[in-house]
């Protein structure tokens, strides 16, 4: 927990910092593990309830472990209207879970994404920091299988 | 610039970054670089170019050479050609779908010559991350005039002339906010700049940002002075992570420049920006939700009066503005308020950017003056529906708007189908809807921030209205009982109605429901909510009337109520008994064998649809 204390010194003493710390610890962790989240209280003397409150309440932050990889398949409107329903029922399909779920072996995240603004792409679908436009549903093995072996090129 | 012959303007945008863009900029310049070009050629990594479904692209400047859906192969022939020997490669450049002959300048493109750059004026033509460039097309210009020459009081007299009002959707005079705000007691004042951008199918902030950064906080600025505030916040998304790194690197540049920071351009003004970041609700784009998020509490809008120009952020007076808003402001100082309110319509002025998304040729980015018609937009920026498909519907204003039909449009609808020939004078009459705040409000629908999603024949607009409805009620804060409640009853009634459940009560009960949670709620989120129910009801009544009572989706979309069955002839003569929808149906409904007709079991077909997207010869069919 030596980073909380870090980040937790990193924003002190400056008002609104909550939700940057929470930011930074989920960047950190991937999630909030409950000790985080007990150390913020008692450091800024904030009740664990108001932080469970802002935990729950926005969608950047989990209470679960978080898988490696993170698949965000965009539910945009311009993506709705192309198809993207198929999309992300595949990657259930492919990854054995539901959205809002991580694999039982923490290797990816299932998510849905409300547009990451490049409906240009449209269907688009982002793991980590890669974004794939104009998914089909052949496509969605080829993706999983770069992030399955090792690190790799995103196709396209 | 000036001293290179020759500017390549490779967009940087995030759809054709996705597309590798930052690869054909190294390509471009180590060939440039091999073929000792270095000191002629320079290659400019730009904000969005707006064109993103044409992507990646490339402008050549000063010609204007657009070039577009470029790979990493194209390099050594387009270096080779247009730059050593002076001739531009035609087999890269625009073809519109119609036409035989490619269209060499940016210019020429309909896509382009339609539209009125002001938000986005340098878009394409700077680097984002460096001032110099953005200096180098007047940047700080305005700011330096509004410190040495003008009052408070005349920059807010300016800003109200000029017709200028709110871009995030609501449509409030800026001019009068910053009066407001301005006027309240408090030694301490706040600006904000809200970069919330949540509706789906929208991404206008974002380009503006990642194109333009210093133009928001020129505007900040400028609005901070006008107002008398000292602090700035810029509040955006976590979801958007370049335009966060380009502003920050736009705000230590121009704190660099002492732009930011104390005595700006010698004078008493002090005034400085900082970045804060949302967690990921929609409602946070409302102002008062946005101020409790800012101050580290749940996002949950409160009741106003008192407005945030009184009482705001930690209880002091603050302007929000969102940032297509503060981009317009440098210019406006610059260029003079008579020139801006000759923009537009009466009520409406100047130019609005709006996302073209979904069922168009054109998919991008687009800035247009006020008063053009959706007809404009769609058929001559958009460049029609792909596919020979009959346009239907486009919805404008996201979450909070409506779908207005084709037959608010200048044509018969079936003459939907064609695209008339370019430049064509088109009889406009009362059916040409005019984009303007007022025009769309009557239709039913609302500016919103921008989004504009256009659907064909295959859209169902039941489906439609359910989508934002799923997506209001997962949005909604809670905090108010009609929101809360009244969104998830009528998400429940119309999937419903989506799995042919539906009854005529159903559809009586969707109605009052919709106009309680739009009368009665307590922030723009719950009370724009039904927008889509309703319009959907107003002009699509028949499809509803179709799910409920025949049991049929008219556009095939809703699912349950599709049959899927594979026609024999074409799965043997055309795809040979491929097997490919045997192989991808998740419930294992298909059978059959090579070269032979594959069939499915009814009573294990799930109606998941998967069949019939991954038949390449169309196979199946679908009733």
């Amino acid at each position: 927990m030596q980073q909380v204390e870090t980040i937790i010194e990193k924003h002190k003493g400056r008002p609104g910092t909550l939700i940057p710390i929470l930011l930074d610890i989920q960047n950190e962790y991937r999630y909030l593990p409950e000790e985080a989240l007990v150390m913020v209280s008692e450091k800024l003397s904030v009740p664990l309830s108001r932080i469970y409150s802002l935990a729950t309440f926005y969608k950047a932050f989990s209470l679960k472990p978080r898988g490696k990889h993170s698949v965000s398949v965009c539910l945009g409107t311009a993506c709705h209207v192309q198809g993207s329903t198929l999309i992300i029922e595949k990657f259930e399909r492919d990854l054995s879970v539901k959205r809002g779920q991580t694999t039982k072996d923490l290797s990816f995240d299932l998510e849905e994404v409300h547009c990451v603004g490049c409906c240009g792409l449209a269907p688009v679908v982002t793991v980590d920091k890669d974004l794939y436009g104009k998914v089909t549903l052949t496509k969605v093995p080829s993706i999983l299988k770069k992030y399955r072996s090792a690190t790799a090129e995103p196709v396209n | 610039m000036a001293q290179y012959r020759v500017n390549l303007m490779v967009c940087a945008g995030t759809g054709c970054v996705a597309n590798n863009s930052f690869k054909i900029k190294q390509a471009l310049e180590r060939e440039i670089a091999e073929r000792d070009l270095g000191s002629e050629v320079q290659v400019v990594a730009t904000g969005c170019n707006g064109f993103c479904a044409q992507g990646p692209l490339m402008v050549v400047q000063p010609e204007g050479i657009f070039y577009c859906q470029l790979t990493e192969k194209d390099v050594p022939l387009v270096v080779e050609e247009h730059f050593l020997k002076g001739r531009p490669v035609q087999k890269l450049m625009y073809v519109p779908p119609d036409a035989k002959a490619p269209i060499p300048k940016m210019s020429d493109l309909d896509f382009f010559s339609y539209q009125r750059l002001i938000a986005l004026r340098n878009r394409g033509l700077i680097d984002p991350e460096k001032i110099d460039d953005y200096i180098g097309r007047e940047g700080y210009t305005a700011l330096a005039k509004v410190l040495t020459s003008m009052t408070p009081e005349q920059v807010i007299q300016e800003i109200k002339e000029s017709g200028l009002r709110g871009r995030g959707g609501g449509g409030f005079h800026t001019g009068d906010k910053w009066a407001r705000t301005r006027a309240s007691t408090g030694d301490i004042k706040y600006v904000v700049c809200n970069a919330d951008e949540g509706d789906p199918g929208a991404f206008m902030d974002r380009s503006i940002i990642e194109s333009d950064p210093h133009v928001v906080l020129e505007g900040m600025l400028i609005g901070a002075y006008a107002i008398g505030a000292q602090e700035g916040i810029i509040y955006i998304r976590n979801e958007y992570p370049l335009a966060r790194e380009r502003l920050q690197i736009a705000i230590d540049q121009a704190r660099d420049y002492g732009l930011l920071g104390e005595r700006i351009f010698d004078t008493d003004f002090s005034f400085d920006v900082e970045i804060a970041l949302g967690a990921g609700a929609f409602v946070c784009g409302e102002e008062t939700a946005l101020i409790a998020s800012v101050e580290g509490r749940l996002g949950e809008p409160r009741p106003r009066p008192p407005y945030p120009a009184v009482k705001g952020l930690w209880g002091k007076p603050t302007n929000i503005n969102n940032v297509e808003t503060w981009a317009n402001v440098p210019i406006i100082i610059n260029r003079g308020a008579k020139w801006f309110s000759s923009i537009g319509t009466e009520t409406s002025k100047g130019t609005k950017v709006f996302s073209l998304v979904g069922k168009i040729n054109n998919t991008g980015l687009v800035e247009v003056p006020m008063g053009i018609t959706l007809y404009d937009i769609i058929y001559r920026i958009g460049g029609g529906i792909p596919g020979g498909k009959k346009f239907k519907a486009v919805q404008t204003g996201g979450p909070s708007g409506g779908c207005i039909p084709a037959s608010m449009l200048p044509l018969a609808i079936e003459d939907l189908r064609l695209r008339p020939p370019a430049h064509s004078r088109l009889p406009s009459d009362l059916l040409s809807l005019s984009i303007d705040y007022e025009s769309l409000a009557e239709a039913g629908s609302m500016m919103g921030s921008g989004g504009m999603v256009v659907m064909d024949e295959d859209n169902c607009m039941v489906d439609v209205a359910r989508y934002f409805l799923a997506f209001t009620k997962d949005e909604s804060c809670g905090k108010c009982t009609p929101c809360r409640e009244g969104n998830t009853r009528m998400y429940e009634i119309l999937t419903k109605i989506t799995e042919g459940k539906g009854s005529m009560e159903d559809l009586e009960l969707l109605e009052r429901l919709a106009n309680i949670v739009k009368s009665t709620s307590l922030c723009g989120l719950g009370r724009t909510a039904s927008n889509p129910v309703l319009t959907t009801l107003w002009y699509f009544r028949d499809e509803y009337l179709a799910h409920i009572q025949q049991k049929k989706c008219p556009a095939r979309i809703c699912r349950e109520l599709n049959v899927y069955t594979i026609d024999p002839d074409l799965c043997v003569t055309k795809g040979h008994g491929c097997g490919v929808c045997r192989r991808e149906c998740p419930e294992k409904a298909i059978t059959g064998e090579k070269n032979r007709a594959h069939v499915i079991d009814q009573n294990v077909c799930a109606k998941c649809g998967v069949c019939a997207e991954v038949c390449k010869f169309n196979a199946i069919n679908v009733a």
